[in-house]
């Protein structure tokens, strides 16, 4: 009788195995975060020994922390990795920040329409993606093939049914598949597996000492210089660590002494804030992740 | 994967990639962690019911070796809207402690905004996911929920109970290992109940928890619950569930959720968290024999040539005699390779790659079996099939089945019978509407490698996917190969189409004119007939009109009966065409299904579809037949182009525009086209 972290495993890889069989020209969507290692490890499981059968594609915003740039990067340098960095070009002309245009365009214009472009630019009909359906109720109904139409639109009553391990991969010219190998897994499945499988992640999930600033109930860390302090405001050294990671302006900490994968499970198995609450986006209001995703937000 | 994993190990494959700064290795500092002092209860899990409070005094080495071992159960909850089943998966959540503070924050809002308790927290908004559904107050879709407790990890498919959503119930318990059904204690067994438990059997779920909800309304009245638990017992051994554990329960309340109730001291059972904790997990095709459907061919290497897939069925170790389904090759497993080293041996349920010792042709879509017990071959199968799409099934359409990782065509007979999922009759049936639920055959167009879906889910279940839209419009569930095409076997012709095409001097060829009524169909079809009989072609006409006189007579102008007609059409084009004929037909054939259908049946002859392009207005305008007028007065119904559609080809051979070329000249440019296929073929 399989463990249910193996039957996590293999369900993920028989879905990337599905979806690479199936697909003319496949991609990994790579944030840089623990579900983005996570699905290179499975992804690499799924094929072995041989080569990853697809490129990785970060959607740049300019705006992540530096050391998700470093950690990016070393992931890059591995021999069996071709990853695909694309920014936004109007994003880039109009200088977007989130902290004069607000995390909504920010989001909208660098992630969102990042993506739609560099789907389109490389003729990408299939992305694997981290999402999972224990983040937040609107992912809770989503398929693991997950169809967009070919203005990227995601539509939750046109979605097919998924029986038994069958999954239609069938589309139209234009059309793009999302596919969600972790759709089944929760937080603590991605630690417990990171923890078990040794997968690498950034440093910055674990806790270590950071210049912070505290702004309406967020903990912000001040990465760079970037970052327009208010008046008065001072940046204090707090030991900290992130529960997801994004934009740095935009991802809150917490308090933390967890310095380990262990002590993270640890504290997370008594903790009693979900892992979400640190992303600013979700604020806005009920309902707004299905929103964003029937305007294409993965 | 992994199995037989004792310690983790360093990542070592290519590409690893350390952090940016230098940070401890997790995992090695297990054994070393200093802090949490170590549990009262070795090896009881934090993460459950009790222990969430109590963290702090947390053995993670205890912890995460425990969890590492859990087992995982999936199951599915029926029951409709009133019957309070978001309420009891809300609860469960609620109880298991896996609703985190911000959750809670945000319940208490919604339950003041739109609940439907009074203000006090209101349960079911936790599961109710999307905004329109949580704005009618309803739930309309499959939702999947994760909780956990010291024993196991639970993935609960939350399904709608209302009658139209047969799709999404069979969908949820597809993967389920056991059913929760709910019934109101104030109902009892109720239609609906019968209609779920119906389904359950259906999908092969062999374990029911009857939940027999709200009995705080009955006064926790004994009788009324034993009454029920008997009625029930009687219906789910009608239907062949043989596992039935009834448990009063008042989701609102939290009566024997979690705990025994004080509330119902007669009953001496377990509470349901205790029975899900405690079922047969995961008991799938474990003791059938070996089953892999192929899902990928991995040849990084000259050395290696590996098939990738799950076993679904049984156990396979190196040694292992197997045989590749539909091939009939057999060979001996060599290898059963991971990232984590080759395996001794993989169970169902488990992700490998297999090597053989002999070099056999193996490709994605065959199905590895064990030698001695290997999956049927059959291209004609009967099935129960669960209808999922607004447009109906149409007997005699083509649709895509797939079934394990093989993708084939189908076309899906006149059902045997319809079942009715109220009161479990046999009733005929034309075809089949959504959420209706029949027992056909199918005739697939290459044979596949298949068992009985009570053997095995995997290599028993199918879905069908419309070949336009490509939407999943049906589920199946085998019920045996059929024989018969097996006992029919192709009469083996000495005379063969290059003997024919000799005698006759020239090539055989299909010209099929398409188009509305009207169009000019039957007037280009005889202005060419006339040309190539004039130049010594062998020639037959098929017109629509005569060919309904005639060899479907008994038809009409429904849909079904459209495809059903183009189907014999196709059949008689074939037969003439082998005779060595030109056939010219012309019909007006709506549908590009069919049409890819009679050119897929005629494979091994020249195809022309040749499109009669008139517009609406100008083949009503002519109307040599009065039958737009009709149809327009509303006494002719189903009439192309005005209540039923015409799909226009997307690349025929040769499109003809009337508005601009005469019938002759249309011919010519037919004549024209065939030259070169009746010399060369």
């Amino acid at each position: 009788m399989l463990t249910h972290l193996e039957r996590l495993e293999s369900e993920a890889v028989h879905i990337m195995r599905e979806a690479v069989a199936e697909s003319a020209n496949p991609v990994m969507l790579y944030s840089i975060g623990k579900d983005s290692s996570v699905m290179l490890h499975l992804a690499r499981k799924a094929f072995f020994p041989g080569m990853l059968p697809f490129p990785l594609l970060h959607v740049d915003t300019t705006w992540k922390f530096r050391q998700m740039y470093a950690f990016r990067d070393e992931v890059a340098a591995a021999a069996d990795v071709e990853l695909i960095v694309h920014r936004n070009p109007e994003a880039v002309a109009r200088g977007i920040d989130p902290f004069t245009h607000g995390s909504a365009l920010h989001t909208t214009i660098w992630k969102t329409e990042g993506l739609k472009q560099a789907i389109d630019e490389h003729g990408f009909d299939l992305a694997f993606g981290g999402a999972r359906r224990d983040e937040e109720k609107s992912r809770a109904k989503e398929r693991v093939f997950s169809f967009r139409s070919a203005q990227h639109r995601w539509d939750p009553k046109q979605q097919r049914p998924e029986l038994w391990r069958l999954y239609n991969t069938r589309k139209a010219p234009g059309e793009s598949i999302r596919v969600f190998p972790l759709s089944n897994w929760t937080e603590l499945d991605v630690w417990l597996y990171i923890h078990r499988e040794q997968i690498p992640i950034v440093p910055l999930y674990l806790a270590a000492e950071r210049p912070v600033v505290e702004r309406g109930g967020t903990v912000i860390m001040v990465d760079d210089d970037r970052m327009p302090l208010e008046p008065g405001e001072v940046p204090e050294i707090r030991r900290v660590r992130f529960r997801t990671l994004g934009c740095y302006p935009l991802t809150g900490a917490v308090d933390s002494e967890a310095d380990t994968v262990p002590a993270i499970i640890e504290e997370m198995v008594a903790s009693t804030t979900s892992e979400r609450q640190g992303r600013v986006i979700d604020f806005d209001e009920s309902g707004s992740m299905e929103k964003k995703k029937q305007e294409g937000y993965f | 994967m992994g199995a037989g994993r004792q310690h983790a190990q360093p990542a070592a494959q290519p590409g690893s990639c350390p952090g940016a700064e230098p940070r401890s290795k997790p995992g090695a500092h297990l054994g070393e962690q200093p802090g949490p002092q170590p549990a009262a209860q070795p090896g009881v899990q934090p993460s459950g019911r009790a222990a969430r409070r109590g963290a702090g005094a947390l053995d993670v080495d205890a912890f995460l070796s425990a969890h590492e071992h859990k087992s995982m159960l999936r199951f599915i909850t029926c029951g409709s809207v009133d019957d309070g089943k978001s309420t009891l998966i809300g609860r469960l959540l609620y109880e298991s402690k896996l609703v985190l503070d911000d959750q809670l924050a945000a319940l208490e809002a919604d339950s003041r905004r739109v609940g439907t308790q009074g203000g006090a927290l209101d349960f079911a908004l936790l599961v109710d996911g999307l905004q329109a559904e949580r704005e009618q107050g309803i739930t309309i879709d499959v939702a999947y929920r994760f909780f956990s407790t010291e024993r196991r990890t639970f993935i609960v498919a939350d399904t709608p109970g209302h009658e139209q959503y047969t799709r999404n119930m069979v969908t949820g318990a597809s993967t389920a290992d056991l059913a929760v059904i709910l019934v109101d204690a104030r109902k009892g067994v109720l239609t609906q109940t019968r209609r779920h438990s119906f389904l359950v059997s259906l999908v092969g779920i062999r374990q029911v928890v009857l939940a027999v909800n709200k009995l705080d309304l009955v006064g926790y009245d004994e009788a009324t619950f034993g009454a029920i638990d008997e009625e029930y017992r009687a219906l789910a051994g009608a239907l062949g569930i043989p596992d039935v554990r009834a448990v009063p329960v008042s989701a609102l309340v939290g009566d024997n959720l979690t705990s025994p109730s004080p509330n119902t001291p007669w009953y001496r059972g377990p509470d349901l968290m205790t029975i899900l904790e405690q079922a047969p997990a995961d008991p799938g095709a474990h003791d059938g024999p070996f089953r892999m459907p192929v899902q990928w061919v991995n040849r990084p290497t000259h050395e290696l040539r590996g098939f990738a897939g799950v076993v679904t069925g049984g156990t396979v170790r190196p040694g292992d005699r197997v045989r590749v389904q539909p091939s009939g090759v057999e060979s001996t497993v060599a290898r059963l390779v991971t990232a984590d080293g080759d395996l001794p041996a993989a169970e169902a349920g488990r992700s490998v790659t297999v090597t053989l010792v002999d070099e056999v042709d193996v490709s994605r879509g065959d199905i590895l079996c064990s030698a001695d017990r290997p999956a049927a071959v059959t291209d004609q199968i009967e099935a129960h099939v669960v209808w999922m799409a607004e447009q109906p099934m149409l007997p005699g359409r083509r649709y895509l089945l797939k079934l394990g990782t093989r993708t084939v065509n189908a076309t899906v007979e006149r059902p045997k019978y319809r079942v009715d999922v109220n009161t479990l009759e046999h009733v005929a049936a034309r075809g089949l509407a959504l959420n209706e639920i029949g027992v056909c055959n199918l005739g697939l167009d290459q044979p596949v490698a298949l068992d009985p879906y009570t053997d095995n889910r995997d290599t028993g279940g199918f879905i069908l996917i419309d070949r336009i839209t490509n939407a999943t419009v049906g589920a199946g569930m085998v019920h045996f190969g059929l024989r018969r095409a097996d006992n029919v076997h192709w009469q083996h012709l000495e005379v063969d189409a290059d003997a024919h095409a000799a005698l006759k001097g020239h090539r055989p060829a299909v010209v099929w004119l398409t188009g509305l009524s009207g169009a000019g169909k039957s007037t280009i079809a005889n202005a060419l007939e006339r040309k190539l009989h004039a130049s010594g072609v062998h020639t037959v006409l098929l017109d629509g009109d005569n060919v309904r006189h005639g060899l479907s007579r008994d038809l009409g102008f429904t849909d079904a009966d459209r495809v059903e007609n183009i189907r014999r059409a196709g059949e008689v084009c074939k037969l003439m065409a082998q005779a060595g004929l030109v056939v010219i037909a012309a019909f007006i054939s709506p549908f590009r299904d069919e049409r890819q259908m009679v050119r897929d049946m005629v494979s091994d002859v020249a195809f022309v579809e040749v499109f009669v392009d008139t517009p609406l207005e100008v083949a009503a305008g002519r109307d040599p037949k009065g039958l737009y007028a009709k149809a327009r007065r509303g006494e002719l119904r189903n009439f192309t182009g005005v209540d039923s559609p015409y799909e226009a080809p997307e690349s025929p051979e040769v499109c003809v525009d009337t508005t601009v070329t005469t019938a002759d000249e249309a011919a010519d440019r037919l004549v024209a086209h065939l030259g070169a296929i009746l010399r060369h073929g």
